[in-house]
């Protein structure tokens, strides 16, 4: 067994041969093809940097890349500011001590989370819709029925309408992940200040905050992930045009239309190479800088 | 909002704020739930209303699944989904159990390109993908499916099993060598057994993305034979969107079984969440 350690490649060799074939190469490769370009023949050939340059300087492009790009950040921020501190209140509301019901109340929320983004998104059109009337109702019965408007069809509220959609799906995971965080925080340091004398809001911030903050670190770069890669909500009820206008183009649905084409436009592998390749580089960024300064940062906390 | 956990009637105001937040994560899934059931104009009539006597119809089932081909659909989703769960269960274990048990040079090294497909989306390597499944001539086929999901769970699974295997104490290993057992024996016959809880706990959480992912079917197999049911729903309520009977029936069909399925594994799957994070 000593000298030859064949079962370690037994044991390793399907994951890794999956893996590297249907994940990192093709990842890889992906950023290798966003150097190409292929002609009508399907001949591809070394441009260099000529991609990303089209894309972010030539106005045909950089004007939808940028557009995409900064809708994206809006969809993340809608996130990072509604979604996470909701799944904070409610996460910090299921583990007070002695709350009955907590388990009922914690798998009810979290449900929305396991359906297909497809499905909520026709859901929420559907109760949105003027022809259907319910949330016009709805909005009528408690006298506001003057607001209602048709957010998802509307330039200016399309995009903040669907953030919220997926807000409203998605709080059951921050929720979570907070509860379990919180859970784990040491009992008797909760009650050592409470014989002190400290207010539970005061526990709250002073003790239990900064014990969980690894854990918001890890929501915040989760939500960072999905977000700049989502693609099917959008596409599911906007579909690959992203309208109105483009109001609600994120990355994901960019990189869909520039690799396969949509209307007149005819897909381009290698154009949607480069698309996926920006993407990858946001995404690293993201994670790095996670890696980098929050992360770090925040292990001197922990106990 | 903010909560004083000392004061009595505090606790009412946190179930009041509790089950209001419960009822509106779940009153867009009832009211479609109950509207599928309805007639057309007990759809628009009264949207809340519970179906009764006279509005209850079933009619935009029968289209459904006559117009539709749902069936197959639900079968393709199956099918894809377990037979991806199982790879990524068996092959997940494998390695996870490698990587943890033995020391081998690189070990760190292949821990961290395994995990780095925790973090970066397997979508952004589509390009290479669909012309590497076109290459292989696997394009609308499930098996297309199959081996990118099992490709995109498989950094997950090994991350959580290799948490728990290291964990298993090592007397019971090193008593099984001791005893002339095989090492493909021990990883069978005692470690697979062992971590069994946390196999199921990792089987829910590869199983919800793959059930509902819509890109990949998109663009591997987006076939009529092929079509998964995020795919196959969504191209159905395309085509229909003024029919709001098939519509509602549609995503009926679509959320109930996610629903049962929740009903069974609930448990297992927040029990994973919140033990799987605290780490």
């Amino acid at each position: 067994m000593k000298r030859m350690p064949w079962h370690i490649a037994v044991f390793l060799a399907p994951a890794v041969l999956l893996y590297s074939v249907f994940s990192a190469l093709p990842l890889l490769d992906t950023l290798r093809l966003g150097f190409f370009t292929s002609n009508d023949a399907g001949q591809t050939s070394f441009v260099g940097l000529a991609n990303y340059i089209t894309i972010l300087t030539d106005p045909a492009w950089s004007e939808s890349f940028w557009n995409a790009m900064w809708n994206n950040c809006k969809f993340f921020l809608i996130h990072l500011l509604i979604q996470n501190p909701i799944g904070l209140i409610l996460a910090t509301l299921l583990s007070l001590k002695g709350l009955k019901g907590a388990r009922h109340y914690r798998t009810l929320i979290f449900l929305p989370t396991l359906l297909s983004v497809v499905i909520i998104g026709f859901i929420w059109q559907l109760i949105l819709s003027p022809l259907w009337g319910v949330s016009e109702g709805l909005m009528d019965k408690v006298g506001l029925v003057d607001y209602f408007a048709p957010w998802l069809g509307e330039e200016g509220s399309a995009l903040i309408t669907l953030a919220l959609i997926s807000v409203w799906q998605f709080v059951g995971i921050p929720m979570m992940l907070i509860y379990a965080a919180l859970l784990a925080v040491p009992e008797d340091i909760v009650e050592a200040a409470h014989v002190e004398g400290a207010s539970a809001w005061r526990i709250f911030w002073e003790i239990k905050l900064p014990l969980i903050l690894p854990t918001l670190g890890l929501v915040t770069i989760l939500t960072y992930v999905g977000n700049f890669n989502a693609f099917d909500l959008i596409y599911s009820v906007k579909g690959a045009i992203a309208g109105p206008n483009y109001s609600t183009d994120i990355l994901g649905t960019l990189f869909y239309r520039t690799f396969f084409g949509y209307q007149s436009q005819i897909g381009s592998p290698t154009m949607g190479a480069a698309v996926a390749t920006l993407m990858f580089l946001v995404i690293l960024a993201g994670v790095g800088a996670y890696f980098y300064f929050v992360q770090r940062k925040l292990t001197r906390y922990e106990l | 909002m903010k909560k004083n956990l000392r004061k009595p009637l505090s606790a009412a105001g946190v179930h009041l704020a509790l089950g209001g937040y419960t009822l509106l994560a779940l009153f867009p899934i009832i009211l479609i739930l109950i509207n599928a059931f309805k007639s057309r104009t007990g759809i628009f009539d009264d949207p809340l209303a519970l179906p009764n006597a006279e509005t209850f119809f079933i009619g935009g089932f029968e289209k459904v699944i006559a117009k539709s081909h749902f069936m197959l659909y639900f079968g393709n989703s199956l099918t894809v989904t377990l037979v991806s769960l199982a790879l990524i269960l068996l092959f997940g274990a494998m390695a996870a159990w490698a990587l943890s048990e033995y020391k081998f040079r690189g070990n760190r090294l292949l821990a961290l390109y395994m995990a780095i497909g925790i973090m970066v989306p397997i979508r952004l390597g589509t390009v290479s993908i669909l012309e590497l499944i076109v290459k292989l001539d696997l394009i609308n086929t499930l098996t297309a499916l199959i081996l990118v999901y099992t490709a995109q769970g498989l950094p997950l699974a090994i991350m959580i099993l290799s948490e728990f295997i290291s964990q298993i104490p090592k007397e019971l290993k090193e008593a099984a060598r001791c005893d002339g057992v095989g090492e493909f024996k021990i990883f069978f016959q005692i470690i697979l057994p062992l971590i069994r809880p946390a196999v199921a706990t990792v089987a829910v959480f590869t199983m919800i993305p793959v059930w509902n992912d819509l890109w990949f079917p998109l663009i591997l197999a987006p076939g009529e034979e092929t079509q998964t049911v995020t795919l196959g729903v969504q191209q159905f309520i395309g085509q229909y969107v003024t029919d709001w009977n098939s519509v509602l029936a549609a995503l009926s069909l679509a959320v109930i079984p996610v629903l049962i399925m929740y009903t069974i594994f609930s448990r297992q799957l927040i029990r994973g969440l919140t033990s799987g994070a605290v780490k």
